[in-house]
């Protein structure tokens, strides 16, 4: 079999990219809640809060520094793998991950060595600004490359000359029809799969030790904003379907299984074997009528079809029927046990329900599998497309050698597979390891100007957090 | 007209020297923390590495962002150069980012491991030395320039004798960084050898920027005529002679640092100090050497930074964002370094 360098490239850059939203899905959501946690602690003095900030900022040192070396890949990948993509689109995108660098990666970068080092070096206001700035930087970086990534599926304000890409209005091509969607939808993703790790931690945490005061806050609050934010990510996800539906109407078809020109009264399939070739499900199982009822507002309306553009113009129907259900199906779990945390919670049974802790600890990766799947409908369901309907992605690939991606596609696939096992061993080994206890955090109180630090300090020639690092 | 046009010549202009600025903050900063890197081997106790892993642990991804930062210039600014120099130099750039996956990931997991500890070291050392090397690497298939022929993308055209050197040269420099900088942040015997080590590597940078700077002359008719063939060479001339001066204080200085700690003295804060200095002038002057060398070109002898510039539309765009920002990068950086003054002895706290 002839190595096709196109198919490498591809290959190549689905991998790294899975891998890398992986970590920023966790620390987007990780940073907000740290400043929550250290927000509260500041007003009302509980440490508790502090024990869960102090506890938490280490598994988002990890996954942010793994984020952070993944991320460095991406921003080359695109001139080395996808040249002529970056030279025609490079007007466009090249801005908008400019303004990504300037106003949010220095910030971060800038802000986390005093958030995680300056304990001691800063007051605790100070430190409590740089947290948030820490925060806020994260959800800048992913308003832009997700106004990057929108265009590309909504290309909007763009002029073709010389069949490069020019901009004739910023304001279209940041706010394109599909950003607001996609942006609060991910944000929201983000927010949700760190509840779910802290979620999931904490109702094992509360097994092992069901006296923790520190699991018992965790649980609780993580329960309440799940409570909140998955019915509502659930209804932001309904309005991005319509936005698909009307400005990428085969990628719904995809994500739906819908195979004729166009069909009234569709189903909503619960099950199918999407068959490409055969241009038809197998084994349907559905519910009669309820795609059209949930899309059109109407028990028959309307819904455009696969074959109603060439066989060429359509994506990979399986993956994106599939992914889409496993994102669907993950999202009615989450909101299945916010809902009975809220029952056990009534009943006051919640920190005691060993069958639910046990349940909840599984979860720990529910929404990062969400999110990866999520991004699988997206980016498969475009296909084949790079820029939806202006540029093939096939088109723009660099015609390297075919070894020369194979070698780099191997040298990331291997190293890549070695330090997921040896973050997750480290995320395992941090939380075995547990929370600071509250008698040392009540001794060091944040900042060499806190009263009390001087005689913590003499009473520990070494400072007593340095074991922790 | 007449300003239309001044600013079509001068957008590109100022987004080349923009690039420059970042290569520049990139090479400096990243430089002293891969530098300590590949010091690393050199040094032998736990408690040493340690030391070397405090002394850049809060600031190195700080350092990497102006990586990403001048890869996203040169996507914004000059498309065409990004597209055409990252896939020609598709080999280095993937070792460089490999590279650069290992030593940043050894930081978090290294404080945080017993057994696994000396891979960690293995990674940081290797994957600093790695990155290094396929930076200077790069710089030397650049300076060499990538004649017509060359594009075709399955050309090893960038591999040479000469960028092989200036491989090993830019690892010489950085870890010359990485030793300006411990003797900054250090006290006591680390300080002294990392002033020692310093000593030597002033001399070897010395020679190899002597090297490139020959081959590139005797390579290159176009760069030998830039710098010899009319009245500017007088002008041109103060650059390697500015390095030398500044070469010779950086070693006296660190010789300083030596014989004041052998009479039992205290170290003077001006020779702990001062070499950083030094050593960031030695490259800035190597580094304007370069661009009198290239300039107007960005993938030399074929593209030059006009033709491969974006729409004005684009670097207009970008322009308030580079001003308004960039300031305000460089005052909270500032910043997080005026948090963490001081010798790494007295900030042992971690997170």
């Amino acid at each position: 079999m002839e190595l096709d360098s196109a198919l490498l490239s591809r290959l190549q850059f689905a991998f790294t990219v899975s891998f890398h939203i992986i970590f920023p899905s966790i620390t987007i959501g990780l940073a907000t809640l740290i400043a929550i946690w250290e927000g509260l602690w500041l007003k009302t003095r509980n440490p508790i809060y502090l024990q869960l900030a102090k506890f938490w900022i280490k598994p988002f040192a990890i996954s942010f520094g793994m984020g952070v070396v993944s991320g460095i890949v991406l921003s080359y990948e695109f001139g080395t793998n996808f040249s002529e993509f970056s030279r025609i689109t490079g007007p466009v995108l090249g801005p908008l991950m400019a303004y990504e660098v300037l106003t949010a990666f220095f910030l971060e970068a800038g802000f986390l060595g005093v958030m995680l080092f300056g304990w001691q070096r800063v007051g605790p206001r100070l430190h409590f600004f740089s947290t948030i700035v820490v925060a806020i930087g994260t959800w800048i970086s992913a308003f832009w490359i997700i106004a990057a990534n929108s265009w590309m599926h909504t290309p909007a304000g763009y002029e073709i000359v010389d069949g490069v890409f020019h901009v004739a209005s910023w304001w279209e091509v940041i706010f394109n029809p599909s950003m607001p969607y996609r942006f609060t939808h991910m944000l929201m993703a983000a927010f949700i799969t760190a509840i779910f790790v802290v979620l999931a931690t904490s109702a094992w945490q509360l097994k092992r030790d069901p006296s923790s005061e520190m699991a018992r806050k965790g649980l609780s609050m993580t329960l309440w904003f799940a409570l909140i934010l998955t019915p509502l990510q659930a209804y932001i996800g309904d309005l991005h379907g319509l936005n698909v539906k009307e400005h990428q109407p085969i990628k719904l078809a995809a994500m739906e299984g819908i195979w004729p020109e166009s069909e009234a009264g569709a189903p909503l399939l619960l099950f199918a074997i999407p068959d490409q070739k055969g241009e038809q499900n197998h084994f349907e199982i559905g519910i009669p009528k309820l795609a059209s009822l949930i899309l059109t507002h109407e028990l028959d309306g309307e819904l455009t079809g696969l074959t109603s553009v060439p066989a060429d113009e359509r994506p990979n129907v399986a993956i994106v029927f599939y992914s889409f259900r496993i994102m669907v199906g993950i999202g009615v779990l989450m909101i299945l046990v916010s809902l009975a945390g809220l029952y056990l919670r009534r009943k006051g049974t919640l920190f005691q329900h060993q069958a639910f802790l046990t349940f909840c600890s599984y979860l720990a990766p529910s929404g990062i599998i969400a999110v990866l799947a999520g991004w699988y409908v997206v980016e498969v369901g475009r296909q084949p497309w790079l820029v939806q309907g202006l540029v093939r992605t096939i088109d723009v690939v660099s015609p390297l050698p075919a070894e020369r991606v194979l070698f780099s596609l191997t040298l990331f696939v291997l190293t890549y597979s070695l330090l997921f096992a040896v973050y997750l061993y480290f995320m395992r080994k941090l939380i075995l390891k547990g929370p600071p206890p509250l008698e040392k955090l009540s001794e060091q109180l944040i900042g060499v100007k806190a009263a009390g630090y001087a005689a913590a300090l003499a009473k520990h020639p070494k400072p007593v957090h340095q074991e922790a690092n | 007209m007449e300003l239309l046009s001044e600013l079509q010549f001068g957008l590109p202009l100022f987004y080349f020297l923009l690039l420059g600025f970042a290569i520049l903050m990139y090479v400096l900063l990243d430089g002293f923390d891969l530098g300590i890197g590949i010091l690393y081997p050199w040094f032998n106790t736990d408690a040493e590495h340690d030391h070397l892993m405090r002394s850049i642990s809060h600031v190195w991804d700080g350092n990497e962002t102006w990586l990403v930062f001048g890869g996203v210039i040169l996507f914004a600014a000059f498309p065409a150069a990004y597209a055409g120099l990252l896939s020609i130099l598709y080999l280095p750039i993937m070792l460089m980012l490999i590279g650069l996956i290992f030593r940043g990931v050894a930081f978090e997991y290294r404080f945080k491991s017993n057994r696994s500890r000396h891979w960690w070291n293995r990674s940081f050392s290797i994957g600093s030395s790695l990155a290094a090397f396929c930076q200077g690497l790069m710089l030397g298939a650049v300076v060499q320039g990538i004649p017509q022929g060359a594009i075709n993308l399955s050309s090893l055209q960038w591999l040479s004798p000469f960028s092989l050197f200036t491989g090993l040269a830019v690892m010489a420099g950085y870890a010359l960084l990485g030793c300006v900088y411990l003797t900054m942040k250090s006290r006591g015997a680390l300080q002294q050898k990392a002033a020692r080590y310093g000593q030597r590597l002033v001399i070897f940078v010395m020679l190899a920027m002597l090297l490139v700077s020959l081959g590139t002359l005797l390579l290159q008719p176009e760069i030998r005529s830039r710098w010899f063939g009319s009245w500017h060479t007088l002008v041109l001339m103060l650059l390697p002679l500015a390095a030398v001066l500044a070469a010779r204080l950086l070693f006296i200085d660190l010789g300083r640092v030596q014989q004041q700690y052998r009479t039992g003295q205290p170290v003077q804060a001006i020779h702990e100090s001062r070499p950083f200095w030094l050593a960031a002038s030695l490259f800035l002057f190597g580094f304007c050497g370069l661009v009198v060398s290239i300039f107007p070109y960005l993938i030399p002898p074929k593209l030059t930074f006009y033709e491969a510039a974006a729409p004005d539309g684009s670097l207009l765009f970008l322009l308030p964002g580079v001003l308004i920002f960039v300031p305000l990068i460089l005052t909270y950086t500032l910043w997080g370094y005026h948090i963490f003054r001081g010798k790494v002895e007295d900030f042992e706290e971690g997170y």
